[in-house]
């Protein structure tokens, strides 16, 4: 029924025989240019997992801590992550709050959750009947995580307050701009291809 | 890897069909069977379904709201002194006067620049897929790459409103509100993304070999 050994380009269509890569190679569509498949490590399961774990750990601190801090005549307060999103609700502004929610909370929590998931279960060979619909989940959100931009929008918004106020940029800034580097070091290491064929060979 | 000798050998004209989420490439069932993926179930299409008409449907949706997103305040500042309606193009004027200019030049081409050469781009793209031009099919490829992954960036905006509304609303000396433009604003960033999302770039290489 399939053809394993073939692949078609996610831009062109055009198909092409699949060969073993050269370490740290990749192959392009010989037509439009776009990524075929790319060389993974062979422990790249491992790497990812350890990766995937240190995220989940710094998106904690991350939401706990506040992430800026405003001194204006001896009045100070900060502000968390979770903390402004629920000032933008009760300020009737709910569209925007749950679309900064969904961006910059659910989605970065779901992806590096299920992310974790997957590799427990292709590592612990204990595949269960949730693992499929969870790779196919984590693919189809990821394009809406925009932690990167949220960590700009901050640097931003603290370049406006400095000429205000005394602004500080709380721990949790910097746990969002290491948590960006790491789901990035994350979804580069992650390789989609080898969890599917994995899990294919396993059923 | 072999270099393709022909335009025909693209899945579609083999009779196969690639899945969308796991990429696995499979014989297309015989006509009126329901097409599933035999890895990981997904439904299997040969080209996005009504790829062109969901672009068109979101793109002009993105383009109506684009106005009331930079003519509506995103954000209101209220203090002793009165109340300031601050809309996009305002807040860059801002950092500008103030002299932040990189800043300023970042926040432009997040919130301004991008918007508009994404829908600028997604109307080219579409428009030519629509007229089956066989017009540079390669840089049309590259540019639906540039537009996939520049769109986020538009977000930058909404992050800041976020922020400052959060920080300054508790300060007894002024006060900021998110305004009507930034919701607008958010829609055009999704609606764009959908339009992204919905176009296929494989509609742009049909035509090729056809003449031959
Ligand atoms: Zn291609
Ligand atoms: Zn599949």
């Amino acid at each position: 029924m399939s053809a394993p050994s073939l692949i078609a380009c996610r831009e062109c269509d055009l198909l092409h025989r699949q060969a073993p890569l050269p370490p740290g190679g990749e192959a392009r569509c010989t037509r439009c240019g776009a990524r075929l498949y790319r060389w993974t490590r062979p422990d790249a399961n491992d790497r990812t997992l350890a990766l995937a774990l240190t995220a989940c750990i710094l998106f904690i601190v991350a939401n706990a801590f506040p992430i800026l801090g405003l001194e204006v005549q001896g009045v100070s307060d900060s502000t968390t992550l979770l903390h402004a999103v629920q000032s933008l609700w009760n300020d009737g502004a709910y569209a925007v709050a749950a679309l900064v929610f969904f961006t910059t909370v659910f989605v970065p929590a779901a992806e590096l959750l299920g992310m974790v998931w997957v590799l427990l279960a292709l590592r612990l060979d204990a595949r269960g009947q949730a693992t499929v619909p969870m790779l196919h989940f984590i693919e189809s959100v990821k394009p809406w995580g925009m932690v990167e931009v949220f960590v700009l929008g901050v640097l931003v918004s603290l370049v406006k307050l400095t000429h205000v106020a005394t602004v500080e940029p709380g721990v949790a800034l910097f746990s969002f701009a290491a948590l960006m580097a790491l789901i990035a070091a994350t979804a580069a290491e992650f390789d989609a291809d080898a969890a599917w064929a994995q899990l294919e060979a396993g059923r | 890897m072999r270099p393709a000798p022909s335009a025909s050998r693209t899945a579609a004209r083999q009779g196969l069909l690639a899945c969308e989420v796991c990429a696995l490439v499979s014989r297309a069932p015989p006509p009126g069977c329901d097409a599933r993926c035999p890895r990981c179930a997904a439904a299997l299409h040969s080209r996005k379904p009504a790829s062109l008409a969901r672009t068109w449907a979101f793109l002009i949706a993105a383009m109506l709201l684009y106005v009331p997103a930079n003519i509506l305040p995103i954000m209101d500042t209220s203090s002793l002194f009165g109340t300031e309606r601050n809309t996009i193009l305002s807040g860059i004027a801002f950092l500008w006067t103030s002299g932040s200019w990189v800043l300023a030049a970042l926040v432009f081409f997040a919130s301004i620049v991008v918007p508009l050469a994404k829908m600028l781009a997604l109307t080219l793209l579409a428009t030519s897929v629509q007229m089956r031009t066989a017009w540079q099919p390669r840089t049309r490829t590259r540019l639906y790459r540039v537009i996939e992954f520049s769109g986020r960036w538009s977000m930058l905006d909404i992050y800041v409103v976020t922020m400052l509304v959060a920080l300054v609303q508790i300060n007894t000396l002024a006060s900021i509100h998110a305004g009507p433009g930034a919701a607008a604003f958010g829609a055009v960033v999704v609606l764009t993304m959908f339009a992204a999302a919905s176009f296929d770039p494989r509609l742009i290489w049909d035509t090729q070999g056809e003449q031959a």
